[in-house]
């Protein structure tokens, strides 16, 4: 079994800074980290690995200091890292960004199974998986919580939907968006670190990737981020002050403003 | 430049006016559905379109006056046993066969499980974009573009975006924002039939749905008493639980209290925990960051309960009380028992 994960660099977003004239994100590769909804991708491939054999491969479109991410991937027990990297791929929405990356997926060919996060905590619009997944011509499932049973040729899954859940059998090679309820991430194993330090992340750009320029990038991109804003805060909050039984008492009175009797239905 | 090269590539296919999708499922009309048709039917009327509902379903369907009532000027209806169920696939294939003979200029989905996993797969087939989870929509009448808004970075950022030059321009909407409108049950509409042949061979096979199985998750509850590390002990969390049983809510936690083992993960509220939509919400000790506040914006009451007086909680607030939690939760509870006698 040949699975490949893809990861996205993120802000480290404890320290999200705005720009205050521009209102954009102020990047910063030394902050950043991998997407938290990754590192249960990563799990996920290694968890299906030990039980099946095979390869595990980590990808990422990103910046040349996304290499360390790669590396500590590879330190929690993932075989092998590729990073498609290029100014050509800079500005990239997810149509340039699927696009991208399935170039990339096709040189690792033939692949069983590609494992997504549910969403990228920046970007946060959750299309890469099944993008990336029409653009390669195989099916996808998103939301995956549990990944039941994998054979040679299918797989079982449980996929979370707006009111429960289905049990779906996919035939491979396919791709999963992943939950954070599907496994727990191990940490990094010191023989990983040690692997890390020596394994030689392959670097990709758009040459390598035989790209069509065209569809790269900002140039590639259909969407354009036009304005950037920061949302509207409702007017300021009303401060209930006095002793602790003063408070109470106030509070009180604002829960049954808010519910109406005190107690709401559930 | 390239950029306009792209452009000249484009599909200048002949395009029909606004579309929205229609998502039902076990005979149930999605409510989104109404609401993507107030808001197509004012962007429709606002740019001089026609408003077309695309109706994928089984043999059987009776949707299309309904649809119609709602605002849409036309229904496409694609129709075949196999459509019956949601399977993402064939739902997939028959709106690639609706797309063959026509495209529009807009189209919108609600931004559900389903939806958001069956728009993008559309968008990378015709190489269109596709904004994810909007929250506003704005037409600029003259050109025809799409302002599409949508919160990013767990809500801390709005971006409104375009899709100048290639078509359609695609997004979806988040349920529950838009109006929908009084239906009219004497507007008139057409009904375009499209022929489904169904001849693909699914890849994936709906072994069993296990409908209401999911736990009563804290994003539905309407009222919910949450802590953070200034709650201070473990012990102390049981005063969390006992106000939030005596308003018949829940207990959400920040992602502190999780990774100490004080609450389980399906408690945390935030950018990597749930995101809940509460009438009430009541804060006890927690700061208020960034991927905490990612979780709680749809929160319709908040009071915050803090000892810094610039705790960022409050700024988000509509309550704040600067003091500490333990004693306020304390007191609380017991003039309700108090009440109780
Ligand atoms: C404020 C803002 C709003 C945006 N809105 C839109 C929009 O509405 N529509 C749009 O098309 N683009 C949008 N973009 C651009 C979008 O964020 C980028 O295209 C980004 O490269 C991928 O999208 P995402 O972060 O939404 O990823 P998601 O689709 O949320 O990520 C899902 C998964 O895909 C994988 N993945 C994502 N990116 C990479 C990568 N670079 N390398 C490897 N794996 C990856 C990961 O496994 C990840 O968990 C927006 C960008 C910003 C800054
Ligand atoms: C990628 C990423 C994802 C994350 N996702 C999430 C997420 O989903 N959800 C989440 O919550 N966090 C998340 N975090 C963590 C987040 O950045 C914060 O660290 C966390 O929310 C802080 O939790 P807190 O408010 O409980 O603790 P603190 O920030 O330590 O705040 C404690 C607060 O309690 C107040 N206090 C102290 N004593 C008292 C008292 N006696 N009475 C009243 N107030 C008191 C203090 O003044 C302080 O404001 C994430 C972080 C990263 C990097």
């Amino acid at each position: 079994m040949k699975i490949v994960v893809c990861i996205k660099q993120v802000p480290s977003t404890n320290k999200v800074q705005l720009h205050p004239e521009t209102n954009t994100i102020i990047r910063d590769g030394r902050q950043s980290v991998t997407n938290p909804f990754d590192t249960y991708a990563i799990e996920e491939a290694i968890q299906i690995k030990e039980k099946t054999g095979g390869q595990t491969i980590a990808i990422s479109m990103g910046i040349p200091e996304t290499e360390r991410l790669l590396k500590d991937a590879v330190g929690r027990g993932i075989d092998q890292a590729v990073l498609l990297s290029d100014k050509a791929f800079a500005g990239a929405d997810t149509l340039a960004t699927s696009y991208t990356l399935s170039l990339g997926i096709r040189d690792l060919m033939p692949v069983d199974l590609i494992l997504c996060g549910k969403m990228a905590v920046d970007g946060d619009t959750a299309q890469i998986g099944p993008e990336l997944a029409e653009q390669l011509g195989i099916p996808h499932v998103t939301d995956v919580t549990e990944v039941l049973e994998v054979k040679s040729n299918y797989l079982i899954c449980k996929k979370e939907i707006d009111n429960g859940y289905q049990l779906l059998k996919v035939e491979l090679p396919a791709l999963l968006t992943v939950v954070k309820d599907i496994n727990m991430p191990r940490m990094p194993s010191i023989e990983g670190v040690l692997q890390s330090e020596t394994v030689e992340v392959i670097r990709k750009d758009a040459q390598d990737l035989k790209a069509e320029i065209s569809k790269l990038g900002l140039c590639g991109s259909p969407t354009q981020v036009v304005k950037t804003f920061m949302p509207e805060r409702d007017s300021e909050a009303i401060e209930i002050s006095g002793s602790t039984e003063e408070k109470a008492v106030k509070i009180k009175k604002v829960i049954e403003e808010v519910l109406g009797n005190g107690g709401s239905k559930d | 430049s390239i950029k306009q090269k792209r452009s000249e590539t484009i599909n200048r296919k002949k395009t029909s006016g606004i579309w929205i999708y229609a998502e039902h499922k076990n005979g149930i009309m999605h409510p989104v559905v109404y609401e993507l048709l107030g808001k197509g039917r004012e962007l429709a009327d606002k740019s001089n379109h026609k408003l077309t509902a695309v109706l994928i379903d089984g043999e059987s369907s009776h949707w299309a006056k309904e649809l119609i009532a709602y605002g849409a000027d036309r229904v496409i209806l694609c129709s075949h046993a196999l459509l019956e169920s949601q399977q993402d696939e064939y739902h997939f294939d028959a709106m690639t066969t609706i797309l063959e003979e026509e495209i529009p200029t807009i189209f919108l989905f609600g931004a559900t499980s389903f939806g958001r996993s069956l728009a993008p797969r559309i968008a990378a087939r015709l190489q269109t974009g596709l904004t994810a989870d909007c929250t506003r929509l704005e037409i600029d009448d003259v050109c025809g573009y799409l302002y599409q808004t949508r919160p990013a970075f767990g809500g801390n950022l709005m971006a409104t975006i375009m899709c100048p030059d290639q078509r359609p321009q695609m997004a979806t909407m988040r349920p529950g924002i838009m109006n929908a409108k009084e239906p009219d049950y004497y507007r008139e509409g057409t009904v375009k039939r499209v022929n489904y042949k169904g001849e693909i061979k699914p890849r994936i096979e709906i072994i069993k749905e296990i409908i209401g199985e999911k736990k009563k998750s804290i994003g539905d509850a309407s009222v919910i008493v949450s802590a953070g590390r200034g709650i201070g002990s473990q012990k102390n969390m049981k005063l969390v639980r006992r106000l939030a049983d005596i308003l018949e809510g829940q207990v959400g936690v920040s992602r502190p209290l999780v990774d100490i083992g004080w609450s389980e993960y399906s408690h945390q509220i935030g950018q990597t925990g749930a995101i809940v939509r509460p009438q009430l919400m009541i804060a006890c000790g927690i700061s208020g960051a960034i991927q905490h506040l990612a979780g709680i914006a749809d929160a319709k009451t908040i009071i915050a309960i803090n000892t810094d007086p610039e705790a960022p909680i409050f700024s988000v607030a509509n309550y704040k009380i600067i003091g500490d939690c333990v004693e306020v939760l304390e007191m609380l509870i017991r003039s309700d028992r108090e009440k109780q006698n």
